[in-house]
C-alpha cells in the first residue's frame, strides 16, 4: 500500500465549493436527459406505467390549470380592452387577446403547472421509491428504472402538456371573450372577426411546441431529482423544491430562445 | 449448484472518505456466510457493491467469469439475474400488493402465462409463510411480513446468489429463529450461495459456514465459522462476546492504553466466561454451538459435505484451537483422508478450496480465505 492509498479522514469541504461543481451537476443532468432518450425506444415500452401517468400526472393540472387560465385570460383582456381603447384600435381587441394567450399566456400556464403539479408529483413518487431502497430493488431484479419508471412519466408529461397547453388556449381565449364582451360592453362580432387578424395557425404550433419541450424538460428534472434524493425523508422534500425551481428557471430561459427563434423563422401576418 | 463469488482487493470511497479497502474474500458456492461488523463500518455498502449498485474504486468481483466493477452496463443488469437480494425493510414496492410485488420479476423478466405466475408466486410466498396475505399493501403488514414477502421475491426467479441485509433488524428473537431456520432450509432445497450482513450473533455463530468480520476500514477475518468463534483475535472476541471493554468503542476507535486497561480489568473479573450474556445473541465463552440443521423432510445441505471436504483441506492452515473444532464437525472418512495426507495442499488456489485443481502450483502465494490480522501476525 503506498501512502496515497492511506484512509483519508472526511475532509471538511469535501468538494463542496469546488467551482467546477455547478458544471459537474449540469453535466449530470444532461447524461441523464441522454440515457432517457437512449431508453426511449427499448423494448418492451411500458404501456401501462405510460397510461397510469398520463391519468396521474392529468388528474393533478387539469383543474388548478383550468382555474388559473381563466384569470390569466381575464388580466390579457383588461389590459388590452383599456389599451385598445385609448390607442382607438378597439377592432383589434380579439385579435391580440387571441396572440397574446396563444402565443405567451399558455405556454406559461402550462408551464407553471406541469413543473409546480406535474414535475413535483413525480420528483416525490420517485423520491420517496428511492429512500425506501425500491429503485435499488428493482436495479437489482434486473429491471433498469430509466427505462422503466422514468421513460413512461417523462413521454406522460410531454403528452399531458400538449394537451393542456390547447386546454388552456381554449380557456383563456372564452374567458378573455367573456371579460370583454360581457363585462367591458365590447362587441361579439368584432371580437369574433378579428380573431384572424393577427394571429395565425403557426402560433398556436408554437405554442404546442413550447408545451412539448416543457413538458420533456419537467418530466426530465423531476425524474433525475427524484431518482437522486437522499438523506431521509428531509432529502425527498429537497428534492423536491431544487426540482421545481430549476424546473422553472429552465421553462423560462428555453421560452425565451423559442421566441426569439419564432420571431426570426416564421414571418408575422401581413408581410 | 450456486456460484462461487471472488472479491479481490475491493476498496471503496465515498469523496475522500474511504469506507474500506481491500477487502478479499471468497464466498464458496452453495454455502452460508454471515458477514459482521460494527454499525457504521460499510457492510450495507458491501452488499450494494456486491450486486454493482456502487462502484467500488479499486479491486474486482468476479462471478461467472465476469468482474462486476469493470463490466458494461449491460452485462451488469444480466449478472444481476443470478441475484436474489433482501432488503433491510424488504424494500417492497409500495403502490402493488405483495402478490404482484412478487410476481413483478416474473411478469418484467419471463414471457410466462398469468396462471404459471400465479402458481410460482403462492409457492414462494407459501416457502416463506405468507398464504392469505396476497392483497395486502405493504404499509398494511408488520416489519417481519415485509422480510418475509421481500425474500419472496428475492426467490422467485430461482436466483445463485441471495444477499440478505439484516435480515433481524426490527423482528423479535423468536421471529429470528423462524427466520434463521428458513434460511437453512432455503439453503437445502435451492442450493444457491448465500451472504448475510447482520449485527446479531446467535445468528452468526449458528446459522453460517462462514464468518467474516469487518472493522476499522478493513476485513479482519474471514473463514470457517470455527476460526471466528475460537479466535483470540481481540476484535472477533469483543464482538462475538458482545462486551465494552475491547478495541471497539462507542465512536469507532478506542486508544491503546484504555483497552489495556479494560481488558486487564475484565481479566480480574475472570475473562469472558464469567461476562454473562450479551445483547443481540452474544454469550460469554467461545464454544462452537451446533450449527442448524434443515427442518425434518427436507433434502440434506449439499453444501454441507462439501464444505466439509473443503475445510478438510485447508485443516493444515489453522491454529491449534480452531483445527480441533473443525475436527469435531468432520466425518471420519474425510478426517482420515486430512490425516493420511491424501489431500493436497492446495496453496496457490486462490482459496477456492472448494475444488481440487489439477494445475495448482504449489508454490503460489498463500493465498486461503484467512486474512492477516491487523499489525502484523497476531
Amino acid at each position: 500500500m503506498t501512502a496515497t492509498d492511506e484512509p483519508k479522514a472526511p475532509g471538511l469541504l469535501d468538494g463542496k465549493f469546488s467551482p467546477t461543481r455547478p458544471l459537474a451537476v449540469s453535466g449530470n443532468l444532461f447524461a441523464f436527459a441522454l440515457d432517457v432518450v437512449r431508453a426511449l425506444p427499448k423494448r418492451p415500452f411500458q404501456l401501462r406505467e405510460f397510461i397510469q401517468q398520463t391519468w396521474f400526472v392529468a388528474s393533478v393540472t387539469i383543474l388548478p390549470t383550468a382555474l388559473v387560465a381563466i384569470p390569466f385570460g381575464a388580466i390579457i383582456a383588461l389590459q388590452l380592452g383599456s389599451l385598445t381603447r385609448q390607442l382607438g384600435a378597439q377592432s383589434f381587441t380579439g385579435s391580440a387577446s387571441v396572440l397574446a394567450v396563444l402565443r405567451e399566456a399558455s405556454p406559461i400556464v402550462t408551464a407553471l403547472l406541469i413543473a409546480g403539479a406535474g414535475g413535483s408529483a413525480i420528483c416525490a413518487d420517485l423520491g420517496a421509491r428511492k429512500i425506501r431502497d425500491e429503485i435499488d430493488a428493482m436495479e437489482v431484479l434486473g429491471i433498469s428504472p430509466i427505462q422503466r419508471l422514468v421513460v413512461p412519466r417523462v413521454l406522460a408529461s410531454m403528452l399531458v402538456a400538449v394537451l393542456l397547453n390547447g386546454l388552456v388556449s381554449v380557456v383563456g381565449v372564452a374567458g378573455g371573450y367573456f371579460f370583454n364582451v360581457v363585462l367591458q360592453g365590447g362587441t361579439p362580432g368584432a371580437y369574433l372577426a378579428s380573431f384572424s387578424a393577427l394571429a395565425q395557425v403557426e402560433d398556436f404550433w408554437s405554442g404546442e411546441l413550447k408545451a412539448l419541450i416543457f413538458g420533456l424538460i419537467a418530466g426530465v428534472v423531476a425524474s433525475y431529482k427524484g431518482l437522486n434524493a437522499g438523506g431521509g425523508p428531509k432529502g425527498v422534500g429537497d428534492a423536491v423544491n431544487q426540482s421545481v425551481v430549476i424546473t422553472f428557471l429552465l421553462l423560462f430561459a428555453v421560452n425565451f430562445v423559442i421566441t426569439a427563434l419564432y420571431f426570426q423563422l416564421v414571418p408575422p401576418k401581413g408581410q | 449448484m450456486g456460484v462461487a463469488v471472488e472479491v479481490s482487493g475491493l476498496s471503496k470511497s465515498f469523496g475522500s472518505q474511504n469506507i474500506w479497502s481491500d477487502v478479499t474474500l471468497t464466498l464458496p458456492p452453495g454455502e452460508i456466510s454471515v458477514l459482521l461488523g460494527p454499525s457504521g463500518t460499510g457492510k450495507s455498502v458491501f452488499l450494494k457493491s456486491l450486486v454493482g449498485l456502487l462502484k467500488p474504486e479499486k479491486g474486482s468481483i468476479v462471478i461467472n467469469d465476469v468482474d462486476l466493477v469493470t463490466t458494461s452496463e449491460h452485462k451488469l443488469y444480466e449478472i444481476r439475474k443470478l441475484f436474489g437480494v433482501l432488503f433491510q425493510d424488504g424494500a417492497l414496492f409500495g403502490s402493488m400488493n405483495l402478490f404482484d410485488n412478487i410476481a413483478f420479476p416474473l411478469r418484467e423478466h419471463t414471457k410466462k402465462t398469468e396462471s404459471e405466475v400465479r402458481s410460482i408466486v403462492l409457492e414462494k410466498m407459501e416457502m416463506v409463510g405468507l398464504q392469505g396475505a396476497e392483497g395486502k399493501l405493504p404499509g398494511e403488514i408488520s416489519g417481519g411480513m415485509r422480510k418475509r414477502a421481500g425474500l419472496a421475491r428475492a426467490l422467485v426467479l430461482d436466483p445463485e446468489i441471495i444477499l440478505f441485509d439484516e435480515p433481524d433488524s426490527g423482528l423479535d428473537p423468536v421471529r429470528v429463529a423462524y427466520l434463521n431456520q428458513l434460511i437453512v432450509d432455503l439453503n437445502a432445497q435451492i442450493d444457491a450461495t448465500f451472504l448475510i450482513v447482520t449485527h446479531d450473533i446467535g445468528t452468526a455463530r449458528t446459522v453460517p459456514d462462514n464468518l467474516g468480520l469487518l472493522f476499522r476500514r478493513n476485513l479482519v477475518m474471514f473463514g470457517p465459522r470455527e476460526q471466528l468463534l475460537t479466535s483470540q483475535e481481540p476484535v472477533v472476541r469483543q464482538f462475538l462476546n458482545g462486551r465494552r471493554e475491547g478495541p471497539i468503542g462507542m465512536s469507532e476507535e478506542k486508544d491503546v492504553a484504555q483497552v489495556e486497561a479494560e481488558m486487564a480489568a475484565l481479566e480480574a473479573r475472570g475473562g469472558d466466561s464469567h461476562n454473562g450474556v450479551g445483547p443481540k445473541g452474544a454469550s460469554g465463552g467461545d464454544a462452537v454451538p451446533p450449527q442448524l440443521t434443515p427442518t425434518e423432510g427436507l433434502p440434506e445441505r449439499k453444501a454441507e459435505r462439501r464444505r466439509q471436504e473443503r475445510v478438510a483441506r485447508m485443516l493444515h492452515e489453522f491454529d491449534e484451537g480452531t483445527q480441533e473444532a473443525i475436527r469435531a464437525s468432520l466425518p471420519e472418512d474425510l478426517l482420515t483422508r486430512a490425516d493420511s495426507g491424501a489431500f493436497e495442499p492446495t496453496r496457490g488456489a486462490g482459496g477456492r478450496h472448494w475444488a481440487p485443481e489439477p494445475d495448482a502450483s504449489p508454490s503460489g502465494s498463500t493465498a486461503t480465505a484467512v486474512l492477516p490480522r491487523q499489525g502484523g501476525e497476531g
